[in-house]
């Protein structure tokens, strides 16, 4: 929208002399905001207030405040806290690396191969997506099932192909392997229809104008296709990172977080899991406060580096 | 060239674009059917009786066919998972209800109306939207535990209701509005909320009608903060209820897949009926989020 449709278009209803009531609005906002400042505002800084104690939820009696102990835990290696923390940290790091590239590549594939002429395409696309209505916990448990060693899915048809199965869940790297999978499974379709979305938004005359001018199918696609979907593309990664760093059913339901490493964690526990497990099987919700603290950081960094990118590239 | 082999060319290449369409027909079902497998898979390993769980070969149809697995699992009373259903169905339609009461009132306020505040509140709003919802986790659980929320609903729908995608996204459909219609209420003496309920919510069905669904079905799958808070079994909604499913029944794929069932068919079945409207809410609420 230009800048003078922009200033044309009036939004805002002004108030009357008659009906109108200055409190008015106000009542209209209030709910909402009643319930965002107890659990979005306040919380933003009571979880900061909460990482500065030391604070086992079944013993309250033991609350004390330390400062910034919690954090210098974290960064202290003989803490309890410091080889299980940045070994999950690791262990999501390496699951972004690892998601993101086969979550971006596979819907863009996807999403090409159904912008064409062919039948059904609407039915197709409407079965690449289902996976993604269902809820973390039956994905996770799916994953738990297909991916056992005793009568899960994927060995019977390795076996019947003269394939040593592995261990899925509780080997390296399959563990990571099976988790990565289903994940594939879940969210492909998602990324897709956003793809698809903006490719069907490209008009059609930019193509034709192309092949009259004698460019391929490729060709097209390379300066034609690739160009317009950058900001969608970009879009999808970051959304992309984002959720793949918050990775935490898969894992849960089905390694665990294991198999265990002699250095300490697991080797598939997410920081997500840690964080639960630190603050509610530990019920140590002091350093999870920290460490939620901190993982919130790198991930606000993240965002605002790329939202900058984002930004002065537009 | 003559006219022969211009026609013969032509013929080639259209032979040519006929095998290409069939062999992208191949594959899109090829995806198709590795798409759907496990959720066959869950399904077929449902009805199997034990004996049938894990032999040696494949049989996607059980060789008999049993409702013993759903059979146990809703005649445990330790396990209460139809309970788990009307609990789910309850909490989703509770939050979902009050997600777009609370939600269209406030998001209409900051479309149409002018009052001091406005703009900082609003920007307020936007600014948390890219928070990571870790840094909520321990503190809202504090603050629902000190409430005495703990194995409570109200400490499962309150925090729900602040989340401010709802408002933005009604938000920008207000502003779509063509504004003539409230200004001839407001003429007509309407007062602002006899015009909010009388002209802008019937006007924003189809709006509300997606923040719905998207609700609706965020609540029933959600699965981490119920089960940091609903903690009596009778209480749980499916997803936790499938973790202590999980716990309870060790190797019982049969139980917990027929868990997985009950949990997944209800939303694959609004998914098949309302697809259309889901895919294309999810495209326009995925790019302008």
């Amino acid at each position: 929208m230009t800048a003078a449709g922009k200033a044309e278009k009036r939004t805002l209803l002004q108030p009357h002399k008659r009906t109108g009531n200055p409190i008015v609005p106000y009542l209209f906002v209030a709910p909402h905001l009643l319930f965002f400042m107890v659990f979005v505002g306040y919380p933003f800084f009571y979880g900061l207030y909460i990482s500065f104690f030391q604070y086992d939820f079944l013993r309250p009696d033991a609350t004390n405040f330390v400062f910034l102990e919690n954090y210098a835990k974290l960064f202290t290696p003989d803490s309890v806290q410091f080889p299980v923390f940045w070994n999950a940290l690791g262990n999501t790091v390496e699951f972004v690396f690892l998601s993101v590239p086969p979550l971006i590549i596979i819907p863009l594939i996807l999403a090409v191969l159904l912008n064409t002429k062919v039948p059904g395409r609407n039915f197709f696309r409407g079965i690449y997506f289902a996976p993604w209505v269902l809820s973390a916990a039956v994905v996770g448990l799916l994953g738990f099932w297909m991916f056992q060693s005793q009568g899960g899915l994927l060995n019977y048809y390795l076996i019947q192909m003269g394939i040593e199965a592995p261990r899925w869940l509780s080997s390296m790297p399959w563990a990571w392997v099976s988790i990565l999978l289903i994940t594939i499974w879940w969210t492909v379709g998602f990324n897709m229809i956003i793809i698809l979305a903006a490719l069907q938004d490209i008009p059609a005359h930019l193509y034709e104008s192309a092949a009259i001018d004698g460019a391929n199918s490729w060709r097209q696609f390379v300066s034609i296709t690739i160009p317009l979907l950058r900001p969608v593309m970009v879009f999808v990664t970051v959304i992309t990172i984002i959720a793949s760093f918050n990775l935490f059913a898969q894992p849960f339901f089905m390694t665990g977080g294991g198999p265990a490493q002699a250095s300490g964690g697991g080797a598939t526990e997410p920081v997500m899991l840690r964080i639960y497990r630190e603050g509610f099987e530990r019920n140590q919700l002091g350093t999870a406060a920290s460490m939620s603290f901190l993982v919130a950081t790198i991930m606000i960094l993240f965002s605002y580096t790329n939202f900058r990118l984002f930004r002065t590239r537009e | 060239m003559n006219v022969k082999a211009a026609s013969q060319k032509s013929g080639n290449m259209q032979r040519q674009k006929r095998i290409n369409k069939t062999l992208l027909l191949l594959l899109l079902i090829s995806i198709g059917i590795l798409i759907i497998v496990p959720l066959l898979w869950m399904l077929s390993t449902s009805f199997k009786p034990k004996s049938q769980w894990f032999l040696p070969e494949v049989y996607w149809i059980p060789k008999t066919f049993t409702w013993e697995n759903y059979e146990k699992i809703l005649n445990n009373d330790t396990l209460p998972i139809a309970r788990w259903f009307l609990n789910s169905l309850l909490l989703s339609g509770t939050i979902t209800f009050f997600i777009l009461v609370v939600d269209s009132l406030a998001a209409y306020a900051y479309a149409r109306m002018e009052f001091p505040g406005r703009r900082p509140l609003f920007a307020l709003l936007l600014a948390t939207l890219f928070l990571p919802g870790v840094m909520f986790l321990v503190p809202n659980f504090l603050t629902i535990a000190r409430l005495g929320w703990l194995n409570n609903y109200l400490g499962v729908i309150t925090p729900a209701l602040a989340g401010v995608f709802g408002v933005f996204f009604m938000r920008q459909f207000f502003e779509s509005l063509p504004i003539e219609l409230e200004e001839a209420a407001q003429i007509d003496g309407a007062t602002q909320f006899q015009i909010f309920t009388k002209i802008a919510l019937p006007l924003a069905k189809p709006a509300l009608a997606t923040l719905g669904i998207i609700t609706f079905l965020g609540s029933w799958n959600d699965f981490l903060w119920p089960l940091l808070i609903l903690k009596d079994r009778a209480l749980l909604t499916l997803p936790p209820g499938l973790r202590t499913l999980q716990g309870a029944y060790t190797s019982e794929y049969g139980q917990m897949m027929a868990g997985a069932a009950i949990t997944a068919v209800p939303v694959l079945l609004l998914y098949i009926i309302l697809q259309k409207y889901i895919v294309e809410s999810v495209q326009t609420t995925g790019l302008k989020g």
